[in-house]
């Protein structure tokens, strides 16, 4: 019954908490609007989304978004320090290819967008068969330590998270 | 404490104002598009961040009410920026690198910029 009613708990969650940020004031009333939009949505939409990821961790899912968090404020300074005092010959750019054991499309999407907001990386593209992904480095010397990290740090993580 | 709480807002205001001036000078410093992609997608998270930080600040401390809109443009601005940033990366590998200025993907298949996927076909 419950299964039926909120087909996907932490969906209607979002929904509402949202709602409540966009209206941007907690009375019942809202609250009440906020809960219904969370229960009606994903019931409406739940024939498009036939298999949903789970969050399997939630407690990692919030370290790493904490991570995440602290990462892209180092990745700025040091990408600051680099556009102010490096000289552009000195830059040394490069393609590094990151092995995926990731499967799940959500967990390769958040990967991707993690690659593109910490440390001077860009996710460019995925291999036809999303089993590596291409990513631009602003300056490195160690192509196969920035692997190692992205493996290392965040893809672990999401493994733990996702699957 | 009103004086503190403006001191720690102006403090956000100009962090953030440097990290924004940053990200723009990368644009015109760095020499390739791939470069220059670096730039606005990193400098920019902390210069909006921290004027998202300062507004939140000033409605708690000055004003007395919390503000939520500012959690919510964090949140839409970490969805939407990587997007743009991967989507200006295919274009222009599509539109001005070949197949052999990128590494091996390491797999059976290319990079599915210029490689069709593997049909269901062939999977099952």
């Amino acid at each position: 019954m419950f299964a039926r009613l909120v087909p996907h708990p932490i969906l209607s969650l979002t929904l509402a908490i949202v709602w409540l940020g966009l209206v941007n004031k907690i009375t019942p009333g809202n609250v009440l609007l906020g809960g219904l939009l969370g229960l009606v949505v994903p019931m409406l939409t739940s024939a498009y989304w036939p298999n949903r990821p789970t969050l399997r961790n939630p407690g990692m899912a919030l370290s790493y978004i904490l991570i995440v968090l602290w990462d892209i404020v180092v990745a700025n300074v040091e990408v600051a320090l680099i556009i102010l005092f490096k000289p552009r010959a000195a830059l040394h750019s490069q393609w590094v290819t990151v092995p995926l054991e990731l499967t799940s499309p959500e967990a390769i999407t958040v990967l991707a967008g993690t690659i593109t907001l910490t440390p001077g990386t860009v996710s460019t593209t995925l291999s036809a068969d999303a089993g590596s992904l291409l990513v631009h480095c602003l300056h490195t010397d160690d192509p196969d330590g920035v692997r190692d990290r992205i493996k290392q740090r965040y893809e672990r993580r999401l493994m733990e998270v996702f699957e | 404490m009103t004086l503190f709480a403006e001191i720690l807002i102006a403090f956000f205001l100009v962090v953030s104002g440097i990290f924004g001036l940053v990200g723009s000078f990368g644009l015109i410093k760095l020499g390739e598009t791939m470069q220059r992609l670096h730039a606005p997608t990193k400098a920019t998270t902390v210069g909006v961040g921290g004027v998202l930080i300062a507004s939140m600040l000033y409605f708690l401390l000055i004003e007395g009410n919390l503000s939520f809109h500012e959690l919510l443009i964090t949140l839409f601005l970490f969805l939407t920026a990587p997007i743009t940033a991967n989507f200006v990366a295919k274009t222009y590998v599509a539109r001005h690198l070949k197949r052999h200025d990128l590494p091996e993907t390491g797999r059976a298949h290319g990079w599915s910029i210029y490689d069709d996927p593997p049909g269901r076909s062939e999977d099952e």
